[in-house]
């Protein structure tokens, strides 16, 4: 079987579908170890580390808040957010077979809600996929929020 | 007029040493007064100045409710001017930063001023040639603020034109500021970034409480520092790997009650304080030996030695900003409403220093300070159910009583048992001081 780029497309929309369904231990295999799932606070920044980003989660840190999600004594998760991905069909920018690369770039609306609140996110979602022993896995993902410089609430789950 | 303006009295009553009224945390009248008086009569924090490096630079922001603009003048001095077009009232500037050339010019009818805030130029000034334009307030250009005062790179200002000078107001507080520049081997700090701006729904002062509040890390952050050094443990890490550095950052937050009472708590006059005066939740980080060398080829080896023993947890200088001077980052509480609190958390680097030290920093400020951290999560939380909880029509008191003793004196300085609420009551009588210091007793007076 050889991948197409309406797997790729597919991989994209599974994720979303995950995470709106809380299957967040699903969603920590989906990841490579190594890699980063990064949000930045600034527009068009470049760079991760030197100056303040949102997120910048390696596996500890991704494995972390799922955990901390779950806990007996999460007091700002009781009651428990929801978040709703509405997401346009993904661009696939690069899709390179032989390496087993693909970039994609998907606009999204994020909804997260608790008790009375919610709020929208207007997100653009990059993700870095590669083929490990025949199946897709997140290399990098980062997410853009078009309001990144705005002064924000609690943002809880994972846009 | 509500039942505190022109009453001192009245403001007064609101704190006893051992506890405080609800009315400071939740009024809307508190919250208007403490605007006029307590945020005009201290010295509060505008910015740093490599925000803005060269002549015509600006920033804008507040000082309490006070709409301002820091700028470079041509004479290399740091300017704070309010951001009023003295004409109409516009807003001259809205950029979060920006450079202006040499002067600024007002987007509606063109008047101009120069970056000290002198008026340059207006229109078809003819039209105020037969009337007493000079005489009119108008004419004074972009108004400063009553005093500034660049520290070390550091800008305050006093709203009042007069009151107490910057010297006497902080004292020896600046300490932790002076720590803080003196972990850059070239002895100066430069703004890395834009801040985080986190929005809260809670009165100001409950964040200000809580950064020297060294009974709540323990049980507010379980859910995200207990949860790391579980999953920590559970990772059998191998001895001789370089702990994560976020695990550097985290873990210390689940440290025993003992080791926050013996860190250690100082109080200053006029409502500074700090905690960690003989260690702290950063003593454990990773020293690598090539930021050693940097700091004894910038200051010798004796004065380094001094420099990095000295590790402070949280500085608050009152009313409304904490440093961390080990990690190098500012948060100001900036008031928005009784009820609404703006936290921009800053972050600099160590100039001279290697780039390690600013990534822990970068990485603190994210895994702490972000509206997307798990800590920060935590933390608000608490304080929204507090505001909330606070309208019962139960106790109207909030209680600061925590190793209380009758003989506390805030105008000397202190340095008890890390786990005291005497910060919190240092800050409540400053409170009512510059509340209070400027107030008319019309309501006295009256009967």
């Amino acid at each position: 079987m050889t991948l197409t780029r309406d797997d790729i497309i597919d991989f994209i929309y599974d994720e979303a579908r995950m995470l709106d369904e809380g299957r967040f231990s699903e969603w920590l295999d989906l990841w490579i170890p190594e890699g980063h799932y990064w949000m930045p606070l600034d527009y068009k920044q470049t760079d991760p580390d030197l100056v303040t980003s949102l997120l910048y989660e390696d596996d500890f840190m991704r494995r972390l808040r799922v955990e901390r999600l779950n806990g007996e004594r999460t007091f700002s998760q009781k009651p428990k957010s929801r978040c709703h991905h509405v997401i346009q069909r993904p661009f696939v920018d690069e899709f390179d077979l032989d390496a087993g690369h693909f970039v994609t770039n998907t606009s999204m609306h994020y909804i997260e809600t608790r008790l009375d609140e919610q709020f929208l996110l207007a997100i653009t979602a990059t993700h870095e996929l590669r083929l490990v022993d025949g199946k897709l896995r997140i290399a990098n993902k980062r997410v853009d929020l078009l309001n990144s410089d705005a002064a924000f609430g609690n943002i809880q789950l994972l846009p | 007029m509500g039942k505190y303006t022109d009453n001192p009295a009245a403001v007064a009553a609101l704190v006893e040493q051992h506890q405080v009224h609800r009315d400071t945390y939740i009024d809307q009248e508190i919250y208007e007064l403490e605007m006029k008086h307590l945020f005009s009569n201290t010295w509060v924090f505008v910015g740093h100045d490599s925000q803005t490096p060269t002549k015509g630079d600006y920033i804008t922001t507040q000082i309490g409710n006070q709409p301002v603009i820091m700028v470079r003048h041509s004479d290399n001095e740091i300017y704070v001017l309010y951001n009023r077009c003295p004409h109409k009232g516009t807003k001259i500037a809205i950029d979060r930063a920006g450079n202006t050339g040499k002067f600024f010019r007002c987007p509606y009818h063109a008047w101009s001023f120069k970056t000290n805030g002198c008026l340059l130029a207006i229109p078809l000034k003819k039209g105020y040639a037969d009337t007493a334009f000079k005489d009119s307030e108008a004419n004074h250009g972009l108004e400063p603020v009553g005093d500034v005062k660049n520290y070390r790179g550091f800008v305050f200002a006093r709203l009042a034109k007069q009151g107490i000078s910057f010297e006497d107001y902080f004292g020896e507080a600046m300490s932790s500021f002076d720590n803080m520049v003196d972990r850059a081997p070239e002895g100066r700090l430069e703004v890395a970034g834009p801040p985080l701006r986190y929005m809260h729904q809670c009165n100001w002062k409950m964040l200000v409480d809580n950064q020297t509040d060294t009974c709540h890390p323990m049980v507010a952050h379980e859910s995200s520092a207990g949860t790391a050094v579980k999953l920590f443990e559970e990772a059998n890490w191998p001895e001789d790997k370089p702990k994560p550095m976020a695990m550097e950052i985290i873990a210390p937050f689940m440290s025993p009650y003992e080791f926050f009472e013996e860190m250690g708590i100082r109080t200053w006059p006029n409502g500074h304080g700090h905690t960690g005066v003989h260690h702290s939740i950063h003593s454990d980080y990773t020293q690598e030996p090539e930021y050693w060398d940097a700091m004894v080829a910038g200051h010798g080896e004796e004065r380094t030695e001094e420099i990095l023993s000295e590790i402070r947890h949280n500085t608050v200088y009152w009313p409304n900003i904490m440093i961390k001077g080990p990690v190098q980052q500012l948060r100001n509480f900036i008031p928005l409403g009784p009820n609404k609190t703006l936290v921009e958390s800053y972050i600099y680097r160590l100039v001279g220093a290697p780039d390690y030290l600013l990534q822990r920093t970068a990485m603190y400020n994210r895994l702490i300070n972000a509206p997307t951290s798990m800590v920060g999560h935590d933390d608000l939380e608490m304080y929204e159910r507090a505001q909330e909880g606070l309208h019962a029509q139960s106790t109207e008191w909030i209680n600061i009583q925590r190793l209380h003793t009758e003989e506390e004196n805030y105008d000397e300085i202190a340095v008890e048992n890390g786990t005291t609420e005497r910060q919190m009551r240092n800050q409540m009588n400053a409170w009512v001081k510059f509340m209070t210091m400027t107030m008319s007793d019309k309501v006295e007076a009256a009967e």
